[in-house]
């Protein structure tokens, strides 16, 4: 299916991404999910983890630290607090939200909270690891 | 009765007044332009928030056993009332205006015998009230180091009036803020934060039923949960927003009126200068003519 979606990445203080997408993996609580258009009805919490948004060749990754995704069969909206764009970061902000992330794992009081952490940081990770490369 | 040079420096002094509060109007109205925008651009989110609690109250079967934050802690004796104001004044009566609005709900709960604590935002309402309640204001945050307002300093309070709900200090919480209608009027206006008003979804038709058949991942009370303390951050920083874009249109209003006022003292004082001065001069004029008759 080569269907497009409308997809709508907002933060508290402004729409940040508003355009139109094929295929969105998200980072959902329980699990990645990849939404495709006409997806069913889904309202899911998120988990600190990479957006990956493509558009036929076009591919843009957000790392988005906790929030809400909804998704219905023509749209997807995410309601995210903090979030970097990775293409387009400035060069403290990863190491900024590194550092939230160990934060998190050091005060993480319950395996839940360890395990979001570890996600976290594993994310992140990944991304200064294909940055050096 | 004031000399010539007392009056020359008089009208010097209004014109500098008068320079300066046009300064103010114009700087006024330039970040009265940004607070709107940032007020504008903060609202999808907001709507967005309240579509999917809405959609998820209304499928509720029952609120027992729910988050307090939704169905209060049973009781209401306690309240706190968080009065969010400028830190600068010289904007007419917006501050007033808040603390006044904040003042008449503490009078009436007073009155009906529930106990009342405060927490100031803006150091201005922070000046407002701590006359006649000191004691009972439990903390203030100042914003004044804040330049732009961002969604920190909104979790930021948030964080703490949750700490507070959580240790059992209070079991109502109102927020005071001032509702941006237009750039010449500030609606103040009180929001009850905990437990959350939620928009009851009204009967609609068939098809906005069918669209509000959501899954849930995971389970529809968690999301809430985790919905309603976002939730709160979300209204605070409206308020912040609204309080940010009221302010500086009151300021644009009561500099306007300033402006005004002064060109108006301006010219009553220069004509009063005039006479004077004829005065003088036809003063001299017979003195020195009766002086040359003596001769």
């Amino acid at each position: 299916m080569a269907g497009t979606f409308k997809i709508e990445l907002v933060s508290p203080e402004r729409v940040l991404l508003s355009g139109e997408a094929t295929e969105v993996v998200v980072p959902g609580l329980e699990g990645d999910f990849t939404v495709l258009a006409g997806h069913a009805p889904v309202i899911s919490a998120l988990r600190p983890g990479i957006l990956d948004i493509r558009d036929g060749s076009s591919r843009r990754r957000i790392y988005v630290r906790g929030g809400f995704a909804e998704v219905d069969p023509t749209q997807l909206t995410i309601l995210a607090q903090n979030l970097v764009d990775i293409g387009a970061a400035a060069p403290g902000q990863i190491a900024a939200e590194l550092q939230v992330a160990e934060q998190m794992l050091a005060s993480a009081t319950d395996d839940a909270g360890r395990l979001l952490a570890n996600d976290a940081l594993a994310a992140l990770k990944s991304i200064d690891t294909r940055a050096a490369a | 009765m004031a000399s010539l040079k007392d009056m020359r420096t008089r009208i010097a002094s209004v014109k500098a007044t008068r320079k300066i509060t046009k300064a103010m109007q114009m700087v006024a109205a330039a970040k009265l332009r940004r607070a709107q925008e940032a007020a504008h651009a903060a609202r999808p989110y907001a709507q967005r928030m309240d579509q999917i609690l809405a959609n998820l109250n209304s499928r509720l079967a029952s609120k027992e056993g729910m988050s307090p934050l939704l169905v209060g802690t049973g009781k209401e004796d306690t309240h706190l009332l968080i009065v969010m104001t400028a830190e600068r004044g010289l904007c007419g009566g917006f501050n007033s205006n808040i603390s006044r609005r904040a003042r008449q709900d503490i009078r009436r709960l007073v009155a009906a015998g529930k106990t009342v604590k405060i927490l100031t935002v803006g150091r201005k309402g922070f000046d407002n009230l701590r006359r006649d309640y000191t004691r009972q204001i439990l903390d203030r945050i100042d914003l004044k180091g804040v330049k732009q307002l961002g969604f920190v300093n909104a979790e930021e309070i948030a964080e703490k009036v949750m700490a507070m709900f959580e240790a059992g200090q209070f079991d109502v919480a109102t927020m005071y803020y001032s509702e941006f209608q237009n750039v010449i009027t500030q609606k103040p206006t009180a929001l009850q934060l905990i437990p959350a008003k939620l928009p009851e979804k009204a009967e609609g038709t068939q098809a906005a039923k069918a669209e509000a058949i959501y899954e849930y991942e995971p389970s529809e009370e968690e999301i809430l949960g985790q919905l309603l303390k976002r939730n709160i951050a979300t209204q605070i920083f409206r308020g912040l927003l609204e309080n940010a874009a009221g302010e500086q249109g009151a300021r644009m209003t009561a500099m306007d009126n300033a402006t005004r006022n002064a060109g108006d003292m301006i010219n009553k004082l220069t004509i009063k200068y005039n006479r004077q001065r004829q005065a003088n001069i036809t003063k001299e004029l017979i003195e020195i003519i009766s002086g040359a008759e003596a001769l």
